[in-house]
């Protein structure tokens, strides 16, 4: 009863560890978005094929399953991964794979005129992409990419499964060392949901930012 | 180490029994999603307002926390006031939650895409409450939900795989189990994927034909 500090450290401690793989975790996931939700539109069929398949394979079987993958299969292969190492790469290629069909999505519902309009101006594939069409799409995508990463901070506690000492794993440790259940359980529970509340503030918060001067533009 | 067959047939059986139990596990986890959102979504819109917000930031609440931990807490917190259940139960009642209040969402925009008109008619046959909502509301609510309600199914049977956490003897438990004696990993863990991989890709066909079945929502 009266180390409570000491367990709340340990926790902390986990907490930490929660908000490194969530942040790696997003880098991965964003940039694997970005090159098959791009790769899913482009013009050349093998590219949309490997797109394709990246996303529906990782978005078919779970994160669980695809963690335990890497961590205990990928050894055999002749790559042998850290739990931190493994961790980042299930969570982003997963979540990659869910962001991915976003940022198709917004691209696509770019409206015609705008492509019309790059041609007129002609500008490349790439240019097009570049100053037109993404600058809008990024609003598009930014509230559900918030979803996302709040998907990727849930998504976390697993690798406390393969002895990644998270969040959830400190809780474990706490409730076999004092045998009490409701404190530690209750904590981990808040702080995932503070860590939740902050992602949603602060995507709101970006998402003002970038709206800014683009009032009238959009419908 | 390689890819044996032999292995494969010889883990098969003790794989299916953890496939029926994955399958069980995700049919009672979503009935009770279904009710449990049901549930939310007619308490959130309850006229008394203390009833309406405290359920509102409860599956607030319960979105933005790991499943993992919810599990947890279900299965050990609960027995320390009293309330034992067997790893399954714990597990069902934990998907069931958890879901629910994504269903919630659901049950939510479709109840508030019945058009006010058929309010009003309701009241014009002097139905009462329990009525309106039995013969009016939800008949018309519930065939556009359907798809987007088989989607969370789908989404919560991928999840499965975490009530081996809690000791639920399910496909990933199983596949853990059967490697761990023979220190084999390659094959139980990929059949698992390419489980749920085969799966999920079969659900997508589903999904496609409940949508050209039920779903008109862009009315």
């Amino acid at each position: 009863m009266t180390q409570w500090s000491g367990y709340l450290g340990l926790i902390l401690q986990g907490a930490l560890v929660t908000i490194e793989l969530t942040l790696m975790g997003s880098v991965l996931a964003l940039v694997m978005a970005f090159l098959a939700g791009m790769g899913r539109v482009s013009r050349f069929f093998i590219v949309r094929a490997i797109a394709t398949t990246y996303i529906e394979f990782f978005r078919g079987t779970s994160i669980f399953v695809q963690l335990f993958w890497a961590y205990f299969v990928l050894p055999f292969a002749g790559l042998s991964l850290t739990p931190l190492q493994a961790g980042v790469l299930a969570l982003g290629l997963n979540v990659g794979a869910y962001a991915a069909e976003v940022v198709r999505g917004a691209i696509l519902s770019i409206g015609r005129e705008q492509y019309e309009a790059c041609t007129a101006l002609n500008l490349g594939r790439w240019q097009g992409m570049r100053h037109v069409i993404l600058p809008q799409a990024l609003l598009i995508m930014l509230p559900t990419f918030g979803n996302n990463a709040i998907e990727l901070l849930k998504a976390t506690s697993v690798v406390s499964l393969i002895s990644l000492a998270d969040l959830t794993f400190q809780a474990q440790v706490v409730r076999s060392q004092t045998g009490s259940t409701l404190m530690p359980f209750v904590s981990v529970l808040v702080i995932y949901f503070a860590l939740a509340l902050i992602i949603s503030w602060g995507v709101r918060s970006l998402e003002r930012r970038m709206a800014r001067g683009l009032d009238g533009v959009r419908v | 180490m390689e890819w044996d067959w032999n292995f494969v047939w010889e883990i098969m059986p003790t794989l299916i029994q953890g496939v029926k139990i994955t399958i069980l596990a995700t049919v009672l986890g979503s009935i009770l999603a279904g009710i449990v959102g049901l549930a939310i979504a007619l308490a959130r819109r309850s006229p008394n307002r203390t009833v309406s917000r405290n359920v509102g930031w409860f599956a607030e609440f319960i979105r933005g926390t790991p499943l993992l931990v919810q599990l947890y807490f279900i299965f050990y917190v609960l027995p320390d006031i009293g309330i034992l259940l067997p790893p399954l139960v714990a597990g069902v009642i934990g998907l069931g939650l958890h879901y629910g209040t994504y269903t919630a969402e659901v049950y939510r925009a479709g109840i508030d895409n019945v058009p006010r008109g058929q309010w009003e008619a309701a009241k014009a046959c002097n139905l009462n409450g329990r009525h309106t909502w039995t013969h009016v509301i939800l008949p018309q609510a519930i065939p556009p939900m359907i798809p987007a309600l088989a989607n969370y199914f789908i989404a919560m049977f991928k999840e499965t795989p975490l009530l081996s956490a809690i000791t639920v003897l399910e496909l990933m438990n199983q596949a853990k189990s059967v490697a761990n004696t023979y220190y084999r990993y390659i094959e139980p863990m990929t059949l698992v994927g390419a489980f749920f991989l085969v799966i999920s890709l079969c659900s997508v066909v589903l999904l496609r034909w409940l949508e050209r079945r039920y779903g008109r929502i862009e009315r």
